[in-house]
């Protein structure tokens, strides 16, 4: 058998064997491999850029020893004319898991959730797996690489897509002969990297997006330090990862957002990524080409969705009508903006659909020499090998194709894939093309034979000027037979033509009668010319780019093209809600100016200023939700019991139309908290609303820095189920002592800090220390009296303060304790019966602590209620009858003085942010609505305008609807309805699940 | 003297501060409400109004200008304002106290078909979160069940008694069922794509329901032993004893279940949910179905939805003519009953007007239950029901109850947690 394979490779490839010298040889005698082997008459993409007309290309031993007009060409040397024919360099895929197989995943055991790592003598999470080398997983896919050959490819980067920190790649050729000695080119290629966890450990940390950025810093610091020496046991992972540093670094990112994360990540420790793309990323072009990443691209774009049914199709957002309109035009606009990028295979499901959708992408814009860079040379150099890989210049891998012509058109076939000069015929290129209309005449009737589909896989079609009949052409070594039906279709008979093809201009031969009589053939193939007019009519279709919808910000419902700009604006007559110790004032001007307030006034003027007439209306600061967990993509990190690693910063979603819906109920700032699955969560951030905006420009300039505690239930998982009982704490009695414990090893942490020696960075510690150095605040989620006063307890004999108590709703029961440690208090108006330990809780708490001295505001936690919080605050009016102005207080300026921005936000005082709102009514009523919505000075929400975006909404949504309906008659594919609709955060969410 | 007044005080209030408030006792004199502004919940107000009801029941309700004679006690209430109680249907009140714990659970039981499950017999009528809908003015809830296809029967009842047999309005009221949904969610974690696709199931599982209607149809119409208990409590939908509520919020689904209902003879429909019920309001008036609408306070279903198109719909809706009442079912659906006026005044703000908004949480909420008869409006004969408040009551700034009376009883204001409320504002207030 053996014998057999090695005989048939020896015919195969032909011309030269890779088997290494020093391999004994028991089946015959050596042969001889130093013959040349000469393409001539060709058209050679020796690159994308550097095309040759009747040029030979030179190759020996697998590589090319030449490429050019004037080659010449040794003695013993195999020439082989390709006249007419086109030679590219073969395709490279960088981001595959070719021959790479997944690990299964660890059948679950879900009584007992794992909270260390599985693995001995590696890192302590079993997510982190830079010791995994491809190569050792590594069996060469015959299967596969035959579907990737026929495809274009000829070598690929394999990786094991499995863990935040994946290892190492290996570099293969697809040869169809040959073993891995000589396919492997390269077994280290390359670290990948990603936002998932292993399928092979149930380790619970990271649960989430953030716990996985807080992870991969924290390993940066760790490998840092372990190289330092400094770490005495043993860890693999990290050695390897810091073995693996030099090497290229792919981060499958997936989505814009996510490259833009990790790009900033990387910086932070001195890593580019290459990152995988999500064909996003002409959403926010401009940050993904500050990142100045190159980036891997899947080329799958959006199949249209079958709208056939209005009731259904109502569902599809405008979000995903646009993506499917939009994102065929992805690679145009990398390319435009000068993004370095390679195309993958990576997420198609089979290699055959890259082409047609590379075909679609150009005719979106994306220019061919781009394109064939993009497969070629950019994915050789993003992996360091642009002297062996990706052109065709002397010294470079023969790995190459025989083409029909331009690759980028539909019409044109592969003949051959040569990889390490190992040849592949995909199609015979002597194989006459017979495809073309052609005429007959038969019995006095005038018929036309329509030959089309693949060179080697014809398909026929017969018709005379009034019908049509079906015909099946075989064509095979120059002998051509067609049958087709006779006119009389009810007898079933048939006409059988034989010609031998001499010409493709003529078809000469026989046909054969149903009765057995036979008579001439003879077939003429139609001028080009006769065709041209229609041909001019296709090309002028062709060249009909596809209508692009412009890209809005957000892209989605809402969104505008251009974002609102600060204005002048002077509001006259209104109602002003100072918060100041002018009160409420009536008929008052405010100028807003530089996005400050200006003034505030009678009889004011301002050249420039908008004039907005404020008559019966109400002017107040914006809204500020102490506690939110809108606009994130994450809220709990709920893998360890302490998770101050992690922050919301990381993983802000400005895209969530939550925020455009907070704005139409006055909010303008938000601090987004951690959620409550453990005793210390993760820092907040505290964003202004500017809808639009990247993530990273909502965030406060020099913000302040919180963080969320929890105490109650929630932490000690009372409501996870039973099987949810090994994690420490599981009673009120071991939060304390997880407090004192991570207090108590902060301080110590950062005494060793301080003292000047060395250390290994905690990030977690890090964050806990900042608390004790009254650097960072405490929020914390907090229910019944006795957790309350132990917090404070235990903070005070640390020597800081608790800054705010969020839900606190047993607060009235310690308001004194409160006001005597210096905590404020943010609640809800009217929240409980949901939980045990709300039995107590009451909507008079606010008033009570209020009026025991302690600083109140009233938050949501909950993104419906977010948007009525004027309504909340007034039922402190209701049920504690707090007068109008201080219930106002408690969604606007203590707020801010709880999150230490009063000094930008909070109130209407000349010199202050002009985040305000202007109310149809008293804020506090029922019947009020916010008109417009203003974040330091640009008009984020207007009544007028959203009435005018719901207009636009519609229209285009039902354009976009035609365009898919049309594609669905052009015979395109079609997927069925999808509903997309954004979970509902609340403290205790985790990423992908819920937990009540 | 002062402080032992309040020492004394102190002391009573933590005595009966973890007992529930002792329900009113039967009206045993007139009680006259005078120069109030009365809204009537059918449309009407009646500024400086008067308002008589003696043995529960409403004997007059004019003009203070009347020249008739005051009858017993007599409450003097100008610039306030008086109130037919509030109902909330659609409500699980009383039949769970506390979400997160289990034994306290009573609202979902176990199968699909379920219409002979009487919620009436689970209602708790000494729930803490009951008696803490009364300072709110919500007087009347239709307690019903949840789950399955057919969650079971709901009653209606009153929130202010010794037990659900003294509560009751009436018995029976409604059978409850869930709409095939037009979406399910694929199943993420075997790895499909977390979003809604087509239910594909949907016309199996319309027939489903056609079938067990057209058995039960077959059983009643000549009952023969064994007895099923299902389908006899279906047959109150045929002799119209019972009305069909049907939760179901899109468009085809409540085509589907307005055809559906004709169909199979059910003589009194109703449409709980309705999100997109505007979409076929004409459906809706022609067959004279009437519509529990969502949760003012929600989010829109969709990205591209308008804002404040969940605080509109009843606005839509009953200017196309549809009747139209508000219900809350939802995330915390109990403890939030008590904003049931808030929902209303909402409304306000998008389009209907304060009386418009008013009926939906009074008279037209009674008429879709079957209950205006007797409730739901300030009207001679009805019950007196009603309450006092100092302001404008669908707007929490001013809604502030001063008394309120069910059937003519002066029913307790005091909760749970207003014994907290002044037990700790005390504490301070000796500090």
């Amino acid at each position: 058998m053996i014998k057999k394979w090695a005989i048939l490779s020896l015919l195969l490839c032909g011309y030269f064997s890779f088997a290494q010298e020093y391999v004994p040889k028991n089946d015959g005698v050596k042969t001889n491999t130093s013959n040349y082997t000469a393409f001539t008459n060709a058209k050679i993409y020796v690159t994308a850029n550097q095309v040759i007309e009747n040029g030979t290309l030179l190759i020996k031993d697998g590589k090319v020893v030449s490429s050019g007009n004037n080659v010449t060409i040794p003695k013993n040397t195999v020439v082989v004319d390709i006249s007419g024919k086109t030679i590219y360099p073969s395709f490279i895929d960088i981001y595959s898991d070719f021959g790479v197989k997944k690990p299964s995943s660890t059948p679950g055991n879900r009584r007992n959730p794992q909270y260390d790592a599985g693995r001995e003598g590696y890192y302590w999470n079993d997510h982190i797996r830079p010791d995994q080398n491809a190569v050792d997983h590594f069996k060469f896919d015959s299967k596969k690489a035959e579907a990737l050959r026929k495809a274009g490819f000829g070598v690929v980067t394999s990786h094991i897509d499995d863990g935040i920190i994946q290892g190492t790649g290996v570099l293969v050729t697809l040869a169809a002969n040959g073993n891995d000695a000589t396919r492997l080119l390269d077994q280290k290629v390359g670290q990948f990297s990603s936002t998932s966890k292993s399928r092979t450990s149930r380790q619970a940390y990271p649960t989430s997006l953030m716990g996985t950025m807080a992870l991969l810093r924290q390993v940066n610091h760790d490998a840092d330090w372990y190289a330092k020496g400094n770490i005495k046991e043993k860890d693999r992972a990290l050695e390897a990862y810091i073995a693996n540093k030099n090497l290229v670094q792919f981060f499958d990112a997936g989505k814009k957002v996510n490259a833009l994360r990790f790009d900033k990540l990387g910086d932070q420790f001195g890593i580019q990524y290459v990152f995988v793309g999500g064909g996003d990323e002409y959403e926010l072009i401009k940050d993904i080409k500050n990142t100045n990443a190159k980036f891997v691209l899947p080329i799958n774009f959006p199949v249209a969705y079958d709208m056939e049914d209005p009731l259904l199709a109502q569902s599809v957002s405008l979000e995903d009508l646009k993506a499917w309109n939009q994102s065929p035009a992805n690679p145009k606009i990398l390319a435009e903006n000068n993004i370095t990028f390679a195309l993958t295979t990576h997420k198609l499901k089979d290699a055959k659909q890259l082409m047609p959708n590379l075909l679609k992408a150009i005719k979106y814009g994306l220019d061919k020499t781009t394109a064939l860079q993009a497969l070629t040379s950019v994915p050789a150099s993003i992996i360091g090998k642009s002297k062996e890989l990706g052109h065709l210049k002397s010294g470079a891998y023969a790995n190459f194709l025989i083409t029909s012509g331009d690759i980028f058109d539909k019409e044109t076939t592969i003949y051959e894939n040569w990889i390490t000069g190992i040849k592949d015929q995909l199609t015979d290129m002597n194989t006459t093309d017979l495809r073309g209309n052609y005429t007959f005449n038969l019995d006095n009737t005038d018929y036309q034979l329509e030959i089309t589909g693949d060179i080697e896989k014809l398909k026929s079609k017969v018709k005379t000027e009034t019908k049509a009949y079906d015909g099946k052409i075989s064509f095979d070594k120059n002998w051509m037979q067609l049958t087709f039906a006779t006119q009389d279709t009810t007898k079933k008979e048939f006409f059988r033509v034989v010609s031998h093809v001499t010409n493709t201009n003529t078809l000469n031969g026989k046909v054969y009668y149903p009765n057995g009589n036979e008579t001439t053939f003879f077939a003429t193939k139609q001028n080009k010319e006769d065709k041209k007019g229609s041909k001019k009519d296709k090309k002028n279709k062709k060249t009909d780019a596809p209508k692009i919808y412009p890209v809005t910000y957000p892209n989605m419902a809402y969104g505008t093209e251009n974002l609102p700009k600060q204005e002048t604006l002077l509001f006259k007559n209104v109602t002003v809600w100072t918060n100041e110790k002018d009160g409420i004032i009536k008929n008052t001007d405010v100028l807003i100016k530089n996005g400050k307030i200006a003034k505030i006034g009678i009889n004011l003027s301002a050249s420039n200023a908008t004039v907005i007439d404020g008559t019966g209306k109400h002017l107040t600061a914006g809204i500020i939700d102490e506690h939110s967990h809108i606009a994130t993509e994450s809220v709990n990190e709920a893998g360890h019991n302490s998770t101050a690693e992690v922050t919301i910063e990381d993983v802000i979603d400005a895209e969530d139309v939550d925020i455009y819906r907070n704005l139409a109920g006055g909010v303008t700032s938000i601090q987004i908290l951690h959620g409550s699955a453990n005793p210390i969560g993760g820092r907040s951030a505290i964003i202004k609303l500017k809808w639009g905006e990247k993530a990273d420009n909502l965030v406060y300039t020099n913000s302040p820095k919180f963080i969320k505690f929890a105490l109650g239930e929630n932490v000690k998982q009372s409501n996870w189920g039973d099987n949810a009982k090994t994690r420490f704490p599981q009673t009120r009695m071991g939060v304390e002592q997880v407090f004192t414990d991570y207090f108590q090893r902060a301080k110590e942490y950062d005494a060793l800090k301080k003292s000047g020696k060395p250390y290994r960075k905690d990030l977690e510690l890090e964050t806990i220390a900042e608390i004790l150095n009254k650097e960072r605040f405490i929020s914390c989620h907090s229910y019944v009296q006795s957790e309350i006063n132990m917090l404070m307890k235990v903070c005070e004999a640390f020597g800081f303060n608790v800054n705010t108590f969020t839900h606190i709703l047993e607060g009235y029961k310690v308001a004194d304790k409160m006001v005597q440690h210096g905590a404020g208090g943010s609640t809800f108006s009217d929240w409980w019966a949901y939980k045990y330990e709300v039995n107590d809780a009451i909507p008079f708490n606010a008033p009570i602590m209020h009026n025991a001295g302690v600083l109140v505001a009233i938050n949501s936690d909950d993104a419906e209620m977010s948007r009525r919080l004027n309504q909340e605050a007034a039922k402190s009016v209701k049920y504690g009858d707090i007068s109008e102005e201080d219930a106002w207080k408690f969604v606007t300026l203590n707020p801010a003085k709880l999150l230490h921005i009063d000094n930008r936000v909070g109130s209407i005082k000349v010199g202050k942010d002009a985040d305000v709102v202007l109310w149809t009514d008293n804020p506090l009523s029922i019947y009020a609505k916010a008109e417009k919505t203003i974040i330091e000075g640009a008009v984020y929400f207007d009544l007028k305008r959203d009435a005018e975006l719901r207009e636009a909404i519609k229209k285009e949504k039902n354009e976009l609807t035609m365009l898919m309906l049309d594609a669905k008659n052009k015979g395109l594919k079609t997927k069925p309805i999808e509903k997309k609709e954004k979970e509902l955060l609340h403290c205790d969410s985790i990423d992908h699940q819920h937990i009540h | 003297m002062r402080k032992l007044n309040i020492l004394i005080l102190a002391l009573l209030i933590s005595v009966i501060s973890f007992a529930q408030q002792t329900p009113g006792d039967k009206q045993s004199q007139a009680i006259t409400i005078e120069g109030a502004t009365a809204h009537i919940g059918n449309g009407q107000v009646i500024e400086n109004s008067l308002i008589i009801f003696e043995n529960g029941k409403l004997t007059f309700v004019g003009s203070a200008n009347t020249k008739i004679a005051r009858k017993g006690n007599v409450i003097t209430a100008s610039g306030k304002h008086v109130y037919p109680g509030f109902i909330a249907p659609n409500s699980t009140l009383g039949l769970v106290e506390v979400d997160a714990v289990r034994a306290s659970d009573d609202e979902d039981e176990v199968g699909a078909m379920n219409p002979h499950i009487r919620s009436l017999i689970a209602y708790n009528t000494e729930s803490k979160i009951v008696e803490s809908m009364r300072p709110n003015g919500v007087l009347m809830a239709q307690i019903t069940p949840r789950g399955g296809r057919i969650s079971g029967t709901s009653s209606v009842v009153q929130l202010d008694a010794w037990n659900w047999e003294d509560a009751v309005i009436k018995e029976d009221d409604a059978i409850h069922l869930n709409w095939p949904r037009n979406y399910s969610r694929g199943r993420w974690w075997l790895g499909e794509p977390n979003v809604l696709k087509e239910n594909k199931n949907y016309s199996k599982e319309v027939e489903e329901l056609s079938n067990y209607f057209a058995q039960s149809k077959a059983y009643n119409a000549n009952k023969t032993s064994p007895k099923d208990l299902p389908f006899e409590a279906l047959h109150g939908l045929i002799d119209g004893s019972k009305k069909l509520f049907v939760h179901v919020d899109y468009e085809k689904g409540i085509t589907d279940a307005v055809n559906f209902a004709k169909t199979q003879n059910v003589k009194y429909l109703v449409i709980v949910g309705g999100y997109e019920a505007n979409n076929v309001s004409d459906l809706l008036k022609q067959h004279n179905v009437p519509v529990l609408l969502q949760r003012v306070h929600s989010r829109p279903n969709g990205d591209d939805h308008d804002y404040d198109l969940p605080y509109k719909l009843a606005t839509q809706l009953v200017n196309s003519g549809v009747l139209v009442g508000l219900e809350n079912a939802g995330d915390m659906e109990r403890m939030n009953t008590r904003n049931l006026p808030f929902l209303a005044g909402t409304t306000v703000a998008h389009g209907l007007t304060k009386a418009q908004a008013l009926s939906l949480i009074t008279l037209n909420t009674a008429k879709i239950l079957g209950v205006d008869d007797s409730v739901g409006s300030l009207e001679v004969g009805k019950d007196a029901t009603l309450f006092i408040s100092e302001g404008d009551a669908l707007d929490m700034r001013t809604n502030k109850l001063d008394k309120a009376f069910i059937q003519g009883r002066d029913v307790s204001l005091e909760t749970h947690q207003t014994e907290l409320y002044k037990r700790y504002s005390n504490k301070y207030k000796k500090q």
